[in-house]
């Protein structure tokens, strides 16, 4: 069995996490975050021009003289092909989308619109709102669940290590400008989902170990289950790590964002399980008590 | 945890074979509809056309209000009271009542018998709300007033639009309502969505109405300003016939003038308005009104008695495809307004299918390597259990024709990585049991049996946060979910089932080996 110190760095690491967490939430109140079409409005274009000459400033100037509010043109893995965001939304206006192929048509040659998506005002405002209820909606429903399963400490302990998930993930997407979308809500539930997996195998190995050791203190019964766990924990890390940089790298641009937050909350969810998660119930001092006395409630 | 029946292992074994085989039913092809059933894929991935649509029931509320109006003045002008000073405004309607009739029209209002303001029972509300002020009555739709007219409107769109969109002629169109104003329609297939987009973006109300020409009609006149916006002209709010009365319409040639025009035929009432109108209106100018443009004013040069005529108006033969289409659907009880429009063409759909397949099966490698590296015999039992899993989650997604999406496929890829972690999880209980117990069953035994919480707990948090994105996403993101919750149902079994039979047979046929695991 693996025999580390990780309650040595429990205070370190804590002192790390709140420093991360501050800045995340620094940035995400002062800088915000950068939606897209989806949470924002607008229109979003994917386009594949014939001619590879042609350069990101070309079409930002063709498509501002058209009077489309603020624009955005970014690369999209192929050389040929670009990403194209704009304010203004017109889906009424059936000529539109067509006005646009052909201006940009006539100023940088023969184009393909692969991708359009024209979202309204009050659509992506409903779709922010269901997606901010989504994420608080599975919060809670795991909240309950821990409640249930375990003692309010330990339920106490899971929330807050996603919650550091949650937060420093959506920190590092302010920090670093990356968009958030539809299926970024989708990739946080699952950082949801998956940081409390790894929370509750611990945790039930701390609960299965608090009755076997009356006089282990939790401070090293947390150790104990951690590295009873470790192999566990570093397996599945590795296995799903794995299948998430294979979409990353193979699974084509529309999917780089939502396994770029997965990769992320994967390890940061390995890391809260640890270093969140079991030094909450040390600092509520879990003992044998705890799950003695709830279980001659019941 | 251990022991498997004869019964067991055959009933493992026929279930894993039958879904597994649906998998496949993808690729093959059979006369049979339901032995070659194929995944549905979807608009991100097949192509296609997706389009929200909102409708704008302010018009229709302000028609009925005003139809209200003159409903309660011809109601109370029977019973013999006067009311007056009726007003419409921000969709209140507002009139005074003398002093000695107020308890009564209250009384008439409130009835839950009322022929004016219709009482729902299963509602427990009257379908307006009123207010009254001394002599000062005021009516606003109440809430189930409000919602039985949206649906009411929403119902006749939604026709409306399937007759459209079916008119166009798309593969498979799905047309479905949101709420109780919005419609949803998918069309798969569709990159170019502008004709549809222009077709439902039409009220398409057709009147015919004279040209005026003196100021002084008994039903009053309005200005309309012709289609192409070269001018204007002065138009009789008589309408002589609407776009109710077709029957038919279809684009031709007209043989004397070499122009595309489009004829249409009325019903027995049209026919008979439209004949009595013409024969007296002679040499009078008709003005065919469309949404409130004029399309074009022929003068009335013979009676018109047949029940059919043409609309002349600078047509091209598309334009007068799309106005005969129009006209043969019907006009929307309200302008439709696109609120949200996805767009993909059929070539990025078919570079993220091939994307997709490409990581799914590199991760899929990448994740059965590791286990063979890390587990031996044991982790080439954990992949069996994973290769029959996925054949069992691309089954089920098949049988029960769920759509799969890219965020679908991503789940997919994400259940192969995580389905590892059940087995990982009874593997390294069973080392840790082996450590104290030497007979080999026994540990194995208790290795399932001490992990068996645990798992059960990791998966059901990650099933919430399935079920939470079905019930909450849309689109692509349900995709997600449903692949993610059906994995982790499949990766149960697999692992219960498949794996541990495999496991059983081959701890009881080693036995008596050193450190199986």
């Amino acid at each position: 069995m693996n025999n580390i110190s990780f309650n040595k760095f429990y205070r370190k690491f804590n002192i790390l996490s709140l420093i991360l967490i501050v800045i995340s939430l620094v940035f995400l109140i002062f800088k915000g975050l950068n939606y897209g079409v989806d949470f924002k409005g607008g229109t979003l274009i994917e386009l594949r021009t014939t001619d590879k000459t042609n350069n990101i400033s070309l079409i930002r100037d063709s498509l501002n003289q058209m009077n489309l509010g603020d624009v955005s043109v970014k690369k999209f893995g192929n050389e040929t092909d670009f990403i194209v965001k704009f304010e203004k939304q017109n889906s009424n206006d059936p000529e539109f989308i067509k006005n646009i192929k052909n201006k940009l048509s006539s100023s940088i040659g023969e184009i393909d619109f692969r991708r359009v998506e024209n979202v309204g005002p009050k659509v992506s405002s409903e779709l922010l709102k269901s997606g901010i209820i989504a994420i608080s909606l599975s919060l809670a429903a795991m909240l309950l669940y821990i409640w249930i399963r375990f003692e309010w400490q330990f339920s106490l302990g899971a929330i807050l290590a996603i919650f550091h998930d949650v937060i420093i993930t959506l920190g590092l997407f302010s920090i670093f400008s990356l968009e958030i979308n539809l299926s970024i809500v989708a990739a946080v539930l699952t950082i949801v989902g998956y940081s409390m997996n790894d929370t509750v195998v611990i945790f039930d190995r701390v609960r299965e170990n608090l009755r076997k050791y009356s006089d282990i203190k939790i401070f090293d019964l947390t150790n104990i289950s951690i590295n009873e766990t470790l192999s566990r924990t570093i397996i599945t890390s590795v296995t799903t790590l794995l299948a998430l940089l294979s979409i990353y790298l193979f699974g084509g641009e529309i999917l780089k964002g939502f396994s770029l937050a997965m990769i992320l909350g994967v390890i940061f969810g390995t890391y809260s399980s640890i270093y969140i998660a079991n030094p909450i119930l040390v600092a509520l001092n879990v003992s044998q008590r705890t799950i003695v006395k709830e279980e001659e409630k019941n | 945890m251990l022991y498997f029946s004869k019964l067991r292992i055959v009933s493992v074994i026929v279930f894993t074979v039958i879904f597994s085989y649906f998998a496949f039913s993808n690729f093959i092809k059979f006369d049979d509809k339901f032995f070659s059933k194929n995944i549905n894929l979807g608009l991100d991935l097949q192509g296609g056309s997706y389009l929200l649509l909102e409708i704008d029931n302010r018009p229709v509320i302000t028609q009925k209000l005003q139809a209200k109006i003159i409903e309660l003045k011809r109601y109370f002008k029977e019973k013999q009271i006067t009311l007056k000073n009726f007003s419409l405004k921000e969709d209140t309607i507002s009139f005074e009542t003398t002093n000695n009739e107020i308890e009564n029209v209250k009384n008439i209002l409130n009835d839950k018998e009322s022929d004016v303001n219709t009482y729902y029972p299963t509602y427990k509300s009257h379908e307006f709300d009123v207010l009254e002020d001394g002599n000062l009555f005021s009516l606003n739709y109440s809430r189930y007033g409000l919602v039985l007219l949206k649906n009411s409107s929403l119902d006749q769109a939604i026709e409306i639009v399937r007759r459209r969109v079916d008119e166009v002629g798309t593969n498979e169109p799905n047309i479905l309502k949101r709420g109780n104003d919005r419609i949803l329609v998918e069309l798969p297939g569709l990159d170019d969505p502008n004709r549809i987009k222009s077709l439902l973006g039409k009220t398409a109300n057709l009147t015919f109405q004279f040209i005026s020409q003196n100021n002084e009609e008994s039903f009053g006149t309005e200005k309309l300003s012709f289609e192409d916006g070269s001018r204007d002209a002065i138009v009789s709010k008589r309408i002589i016939l609407s776009g109710d009365n077709l029957v038919d319409a279809k684009p031709t040639m007209n043989s004397q003038t070499n122009e595309t025009v489009v004829s249409f035929s009325l019903d027995r009432v049209g026919a008979k308005k439209f004949g009595k109108a013409t024969s007296t209106g002679v040499g009078k100018q008709l003005a065919i009104v469309l949404d409130g443009k004029i399309i074009s004013a022929p003068s009335i040069r013979e009676p018109i008695i047949g029940g059919s005529g043409q609309i002349s108006g600078d047509f091209t033969f598309q334009s007068a495809t799309d106005l005969a289409l129009l006209l043969r659907s019907g006009a929307l009880p309200a302008p439709l307004n696109i609120i949200e429009e996805r767009t993909v063409g059929p070539d990025l759909g078919q570079d993220s299918i091939d994307a997709g397949i490409l990581s799914l099966f590199i991760g899929f490698l990448l994740v059965i390597l590791f286990m063979i590296y890390k587990y031996r015999a044991f982790g080439l039992i954990a992949n069996l259990a994973l290769v029959s899993n996925l054949f069992l989650l691309i089954g089920i997604l098949t049988l029960f024709e769920a759509t799969l999406t890219l965020p679908g496929i991503a789940g997919i890829i994400l259940t192969v990585g995580m389905a590892v972690d059940a087995n990982v999880l009874i593997f390294e209980r069973i080392k840790e049991e082996t450590k104290n117990e030497k007979n080999p069953i026994i540990a194995f035994d208790a290795g399932y049996t001490k992990s068996r919480t645990t798992i059960l707990d990791a998966n059901i948090t990650t099933l919430i946060a399935a079920f939470i994105l079905f019930f909450m996403g849309s689109g692509p993101v349900k995709g997600f979910s449903v692949t993610l919750g059906v994995g982790i149902l499949t990766t149960l079994f697999s692992v219960y089932f498949i794996a541990r039979l495999l496991t059983s047979l081959y701890v009881v046929k080693n036995k008596d080996k050193e450190q199986l695991l």
